[in-house]
């Protein structure tokens, strides 16, 4: 028991504090704050929101205890718009030493780069340069080639939104694939077995037999969650594994085998069910159209519906969202099967718009690809849109890459790669680029709500 | 061990969160350290235990700067931390979470599980904080888990020891416990930093407090000689109000029905046992009870989140059971979940988001299936104003807000409306004076305008306060419920699980 301090150790510039009149400092604190009421509510302002980035220091250190999910969604979401962007220019850096290295020009010079280190950084520099050069020219330098970009982007917005939506929800869908391959079969089958229909029937009956196809097919992993809490990231990449090999042998019999043949092919699909081209020469077709139509109307029941409010409240805390009346385990359920219509309908697309027919391994990865798309879009419906524009640029600028500069095409799936991990560790980024991360809260805070 | 805070300055983005922070703690005596939520106490003793790195000023052990980089460091200078949240391993046994870290190893690295055990004995026995060393951490009370990790620093050797907010949560006797150890410790010549917004421990535990205000040490007292009123209108900087100032109630027709209510959990085992009350429109009745002695699965059931095994529960003459939690909830009854951060806000959403959290669905703020965006902002300008919740904007998401601005949001959104019952659990926990003041003032109003109000609290002050009458709860029972005024004393006994006739005759001796 210490009794009073010395003077030159009392707060607040020397006043005797140990006594009972400890509460006149109150009154006085005003006039030493300074002079106004106006500067002290801006005081009281402020002193919460000191409090509010403690808290936000505190949530960083529970987040270590949250779920996967919870994790993952924070992950997702929680980056700014400034550090995507940083993101892409240290993907397409680093991508640039790889191209260099991977060049026998540049391999060469480096043989002799403490003689003359120019050589190597020219060499390098025009191989880098010469490949980004195809890459953006073979993208969007023409007709053709941005045809060929709405073609590679069509069912990547669509397979994105499909982890998108459930994501928001706070669910992992990684079953897009099984989901692509349900729809494009469904599509297909309807699509080669009604010859003669008109086309105003034939082909909006394939597209929804697609999406129906996806949505029972995203349904399952939902309604086992809801029912007996099964995990769907497990339900969802078992159900990818039957999906494949049912295709595969669905393929082999004769509902969907052309019968002359034996190669696990299906018979084409009838003129009155194929996507309609804008122009006959390019492949782009109705199903771009029919893709940001999907985004738009997602878009509106994800982010600016009542139902909407009830998936992001159950993706956010879904404790809260049960207490409020909501009911999560339905909500779960629609999303499942709203993302694996999304992903039906891809199937669909690129069955009915571009290959006509179906082929083992006709999903090529897409359902795979929705989640790097849904990941670079953070989880928002207009961010994944445009990331499945990009990355549908990307695919089609890197065949022509390869054609022009014989640059490998895998060399894009670096890059893509390099992108989601640089927006994956936005910590990563900061200190690369030295941005501070003050600067990345407030604009995150500034963003608001109704964005 | 001398302590010494020397102008300690902490800078935020747009905000000083420590503004030249003066403090001393003493060899061997125990420091109150009071201020509302947000005046930067947290970031001052962060900053102490080296988690925060201060922007100005320097700390000095015994006359001698030192630099606190990380835990690490504080740790080594003879500073102990024990957090708020417990930082234990559920499934490590209290010897082996005390030794984690700086455990001793056999040959190939195996744990001397005998050596820690005995240590941590002798330890908890030399500090008077006995416990079982062999004891799964998850099996203990919260108070013991507390113990633990007291025990954690003071293996650490720690001098001096910052508790932040201890007595949360604990039970009044638990709380006697840890003070008792607090004495010993401070016996010894160590000194312990003791971090709470309740003025009465202060006045029963620390040798000095320091009250911080926005950042700032505005006085220093001695706790003995200072009123709690005092106290209170030094922490919030104008003189708040500590009763409340309550006319007595009219109550009419009961609007809450309570019949042989029984509730199980999961594993089968009765919670709630036989439990039969009224809660009439226009009175508040409070039940008291050691958290963990039933009172959530109650709340639960009358809300319809958790099953009735038997007995009835009727709001406004409605049956609960049968019907879905929505139509309970638009039907008429208000809740204020014990847990607002899981059960009562989305973090992440907005202020305003949060404000339309139960009616999300409702005209007006949606239409044919659609957000009206503009509604629901100017719903939430208005609410936010008429319940003076301070935030920057209504888009501010809820989690960046203070507890008691949070406490606020919910309390806005479900009095906002006519209702016929109200169930509020712990309706101030972490809440600072002057929005207790606030909230309890509402309570009063909504129960003046005809409501049903039941108050679920495990603060003795609060349901004084506020009852018209009380109950307790132990061990799944309902004692009571009795007619105000209780003595204070008889309450708590019988929240010790005292028969009732026993603890209102002791209580009325005193």
């Amino acid at each position: 028991m210490s009794g009073s301090p010395p003077p030159d150790e009392a707060p607040q510039g020397g006043t005797d504090p140990a006594t009972p009149d400890a509460a006149t400092h109150a009154d006085q604190a005003p006039e030493r704050d300074g002079s106004s009421t106006a500067t002290l509510t801006e005081d009281e302002r402020a002193a919460e929101i000191a409090a509010a980035d403690e808290r936000a220091r505190d949530q960083g250190t529970i987040g270590l205890e949250a779920g996967f999910a919870e994790r993952f969604v924070a992950a997702v979401t929680g980056t700014s718009v400034l550090v995507t962007l940083l993101a892409f220019v240290a993907a397409f850096v680093v991508g640039g030493i790889v191209i260099a290295l991977s060049d026998g020009a540049t391999q060469q010079a480096l043989g002799y780069f403490t003689a003359r280190p120019s050589d190597t950084f020219v060499a390098a520099w025009e191989v880098v340069s010469a490949a980004y050069v195809a890459l953006i020219t073979g993208s969007l330098g023409g007709r053709s080639q941005i045809s060929e970009t709405l073609v590679s982007a069509t069912p990547l917005i669509l397979t994105g939104l499909a982890v998108a939506v459930p994501l928001r929800a706070g669910l992992f869908n990684i079953g897009g694939e099984g989901q692509v391959i349900a729809g494009g079969m469904v599509a297909g089958l309807i699509g080669f077995s009604f010859p003669g229909l008109p086309l105003v029937i034939h082909l909006p009956f394939a597209l929804l037999g697609g999406l129906l196809a996806g949505a029972l097919y995203g349904w399952v992993p939902g309604v086992l969650k809801q029912r007996t809490g099964a995990h769907e990231v497990i339900t969802t990449i078992m159900l990818n594994n039957i999906g494949v090999l049912t295709s595969a042998y669905l393929l082999s019999t004769l509902l969907f085998r052309v019968p002359e043949r034996t190669d696990p092919i299906s018979r084409p699909v009838a003129e009155s069910a194929t996507l309609p081209r804008f122009v006959p020469e390019l492949r782009v077709n109705v199903g771009i159209v029919i893709a940001l139509l999907l985004g738009v109307l997602i878009f509106w029941l994800v982010e600016r519906s009542a139902q909407g409010f009830e998936l992001n409240a159950v993706g956010l805390n879904p404790h809260a969202a049960t207490t409020s009346g909501m009911d999560p385990g339905r909500t779960v359920m629609r999303a499942m099967t709203v993302g694996g219509a999304l992903a039906g309908t891809a199937g669909a697309s690129v069955i009915l718009g571009v290959q006509g027919r179906i082929t083992t391994g006709f999903s090529a990865g897409l359902g795979f690809d929705g989640i790097t798309v849904a990941l670079l879009g953070r989880g928002r419906i207009g961010g994944t849109v445009a990331a499945g524009l990009l990355f549908g640029a990307l695919k089609s600028g890197g065949r022509s890459m390869q054609a022009q500069t014989g640059t490998s095409l895998d060399l894009v799936l670096v890059i893509q790669a390099l992108i989601i991990i640089f927006v994956a560790a936005p910590g990563l980024v900061r200190a690369i680029f030295r941005v501070r991360a003050e600067e990345l809260t407030t604009a995150q805070v500034a963003k608001g709500w109704g964005s | 061990m001398r302590l010494e805070l020397r102008g300690i300055t902490k800078r935020f983005p747009g905000v000083i969160a420590n503004d030249a922070v003066d403090l001393v703690i003493e060899p061997g005596e125990v420091h109150g350290l009071l201020g509302e939520n947000g005046a930067g106490k947290s970031t001052l003793m962060n900053i102490l235990y080296g988690l925060y790195a201060a922007d100005e000023g320097e700390i000095l052990i015994d006359g001698q700067p030192v630099e606190l980089r990380e835990p690490d460091d504080a740790i080594a200078a003879g500073i102990g931390m024990v957090h708020q949240h417990f930082m234990l391993v559920p499934v490590f046994t209290v010897a082996e979470n005390i030794v984690l870290g700086v455990e001793h190893t056999r040959r190939f690295g195996k744990l001397d599980r005998r050596r820690a055990s005995r240590e941590v004995g002798e330890l908890a026995e030399r500090s008077g904080l006995p416990v079982d060393p062999d004891a799964l951490v998850e099996d203990l009370p919260v108070g013991i888990q507390q113990r633990v990790e007291i025990l954690k620093a003071l293996y650490r050797n720690a001098q001096t020891l910052i508790l932040d907010e201890p007595t949360a949560v604990l039970t009044p006797q638990e709380a006697d416990d840890l003070f008792e150890a607090i004495r010993a410790f401070t016996g010894e010549g160590r000194s312990v930093v003791f971090i709470s917004h309740k003025l009465g421990e202060h006045r029963a535990i620390a040798d000095r407090v320091s009250v911080l205000r926005r950042g700032r040490i505005v006085g220093t007292a001695d706790p003995r000689e200072t009123s709690e009123q005092e106290l209170a209108n030094l922490m919030v900087g104008r003189p708040v109000s500590l009763v409340v100032d309550k006319p007595p109630g009219s109550p009419a027709d009961p609007a809450i029905e309570v019949r042989g209510l029984t509730v199980e959990n999961a594993a089968g085992t009765v919670v709630v046992d036989e439990v039969s009350f009224d809660v009439r429109r226009g009175e508040i009745l409070a039940i008291a009870g050691v958290e963990g002695n039933g009172q959530s699965p109650l709340v639960r059931a009358l809300t319809g989140l958790q099953p009735i095994a038997s007995g009835e529960v009727l709001i406004a003459g409605e049956p609960v059971a049968g019907r879905s939690r929505k139509q309970i909830l638009r039907g008429g009854v208000g809740q204020v979940p014990e847990d607002r951060g899981r059960d009562g806000l989305v973090g992440e959403f907005s202020v305003a988001q949060n404000l339309i959290l139960g009616r999300w669905d409702d005209e007006p703020f949606t239409k044919r299936q659609t957000l009206q965006f503009d509604v629901i902002g100017a719903h939430a300008r208005q609410l936010v104003e008429a319940y003076d919740i301070r935030t920057p904007s209504v888009d501010t998401p809820a989690a960046s807000l203070s507890g008691g601005n949070q406490q606020k949001v919910v309390v806005a959104r479900e009095f906002d409306l006519p209702i016929d019952a109200l169930v509020a659990s712990q309706p101030t926990r972490g809440v600072d004076v002057g929005s207790i003041e606030y909230i309890h003032e509402r309570i009063v109003e909504k129960r003046d305008e005809g409501t049903a109000v039941l108050i679920i609290s495990s603060e003795l002050d609060e349901v004084l306060a506020l009852a018209d009458r009380v109950a307790v709860m132990f061990h799944g029972r309902l004692v009571g419920p009795f007619e105000m005024p209780v003595a204070k004393e008889a309450i708590g006994s019988m929240m010790a699980g005292t028969d009732p006739e026993l603890a209102m005759a002791r209580g009325g001796e005193r």
